[in-house]
């Protein structure tokens, strides 16, 4: 019987080596998996490369996990924030790595991991210094930079219902970067808010096949306990 | 001569979105955009985090934060709104399905080369998000900025200084003086704020500028 549920979001994380790269779901609290990244912090995983959209706010959640000295790189578009202070702090004093990569870039970089897809040429940042020195390329009339996917070893997501296949739906704008790490990383753990039997899902609006999840942990909404 | 102010500007960039259009309005300065939309138009405004359709600010209390903008303010969806993810976000903007972005900018070039995104200083860090997909995807490029800086240069210039988002992107500039198109022969003043002569604008603005053929 394939049964991906697991109780507590430490278990799922369990086996997160140091230097792993984990993709971390979310745009803003959107869709912000926070009790898996707490579980990482908790689990005390080093040297690892992660993949957001951001670089953490405030002192939460990443943020937090760069605080803890876990973080030595991370790929993102948009690290500069008013709260991003321990990113800011981190990458001033030379110890945290950054890739900046525009976001439809790294939305698609994602989706080509996941895709089997080897590299593709994209019109984005050609001319700027985000190309500089990579590979373009003159397609029709317009000119392309040649960018590589972006594999992980886990992706933590967020994600609404799931039954114990995997499969996943998502609420409102929380879906984000979910579906497409999903299908990027070897080892997918989705946090969602509901868990249902198998078949409760109509299959119409499953977004995030099970094929693509691995673990899945239920974390009950704050006041409503298991 | 009276300046537009930034409601003003974002007012005149409203008067220009036709019916039907799918708009995607840039964080900051072109958010206020939307309070501006002539209700008798449908418009369909995107954000790049993955929604169509979104509605106006929600009140105070019925916030939801699944339900945000770009900016990461909460937003509503309208009757007829989408969800999606962000690679399909950015394939829509990429694959030139918007018909319009509003973008801020630091400078635009005579040749319609856009900086927003970096000012190049040595120990900021750097944020791109999604200005350098925008600025490439969408059909028409507009930005809304001030016309000088603070410290009385003018933004529209001849070579941008700051990194460029994207070249030759721009369409059309709207300033709190004037309101300026971007052809392949230079930049053409479609309006001017009351008061405001073309000897003057030119003056302020050290770069070639045209009449249009149409402006008194």
């Amino acid at each position: 019987m394939i049964d991906k549920f697991i109780d507590t979001a430490q278990a799922a994380l369990a086996d997160v080596p140091d230097g792993a790269t984990v993709m971390i779901g979310g745009f803003g609290n959107a869709g912000m998996p926070a009790e898996l990244i707490d579980a990482l912090v908790a689990h005390g995983a080093r040297g690892l490369t992660v993949v957001n959209n951001n670089a953490g706010n405030a002192d939460t959640g990443l943020a937090a996990l760069i605080a803890a000295k876990c973080v030595r790189k991370i790929i993102c578009s948009f690290p500069r924030q008013a709260d991003s202070w321990h990113f800011d702090k981190a990458h001033r004093a030379g110890e945290l790595e950054l890739e900046l990569v525009p976001q439809g870039t790294l939305a698609e970089r994602i989706r080509a991991a996941g895709a089997g897809i080897g590299a593709f040429y994209t019109p984005t940042a050609f001319g700027t210094k985000l190309a500089a020195g990579k590979e373009t390329r003159r397609i029709g009339e317009r000119d392309y930079v040649l960018e590589y996917p972006i594999h992980a070893d886990y992706a933590l997501i967020k994600a609404d219902r799931a039954d114990r296949w995997g499969n996943l739906t998502y609420r409102m704008t929380a879906r984000n970067f979910g579906p497409i790490m999903a299908a990027a990383a070897k080892c997918t753990v989705a946090q969602v808010r509901e868990t249902v039997p198998l078949g409760a899902l109509d299959p119409e609006v499953v977004v995030t096949p099970g094929i693509f999840v691995k673990r899945v942990v239920r974390i009950a909404p704050l006041g409503k306990a298991a | 001569m009276k300046k537009f102010d930034r409601r003003q500007i974002a007012a005149r960039v409203a008067r220009d979105i036709p019916e039907g259009a799918y708009v995607n309005l840039g964080i900051g300065l072109p958010t206020l955009v939307a309070d501006h939309l002539p209700r008798d138009r449908e418009i369909v405004l995107h954000s790049e985090n993955g929604v169509l359709g979104i509605g106006p600010r929600p009140a105070k209390g019925m916030e939801d934060e699944d339900l945000i903008n770009a900016g990461k303010e909460p937003v509503t969806l309208l009757k007829g709104g989408a969800f999606f993810h962000h690679a399909d976000s950015f394939g829509m903007i990429r694959g030139r399905h918007l018909d319009y972005c509003v973008l801020g900018a630091f400078q635009v070039s005579v040749a319609g080369d856009l900086a927003n995104w970096h000012t190049g200083a040595p120990d900021a860090i750097p944020a791109v998000g999604g200005a350098m997909d925008l600025a490439v995807g969408a059909k028409n490029v507009l930005v809304m900025m001030e016309h000088l800086t603070k410290d009385g240069k003018s933004k529209i210039v001849e070579r941008c200084s700051y990194p460029l988002t994207a070249a030759r992107c721009v369409n059309r500039i709207y300033t709190d003086l004037a309101v300026i198109d971007v052809k392949a022969d230079g930049l053409h003043v479609v309006d001017m704020v009351e008061g405001l002569s073309f000897e003057e604008l030119q003056r302020l603005s050290g770069v070639p500028l045209r009449r249009m053929a149409t402006a008194a």
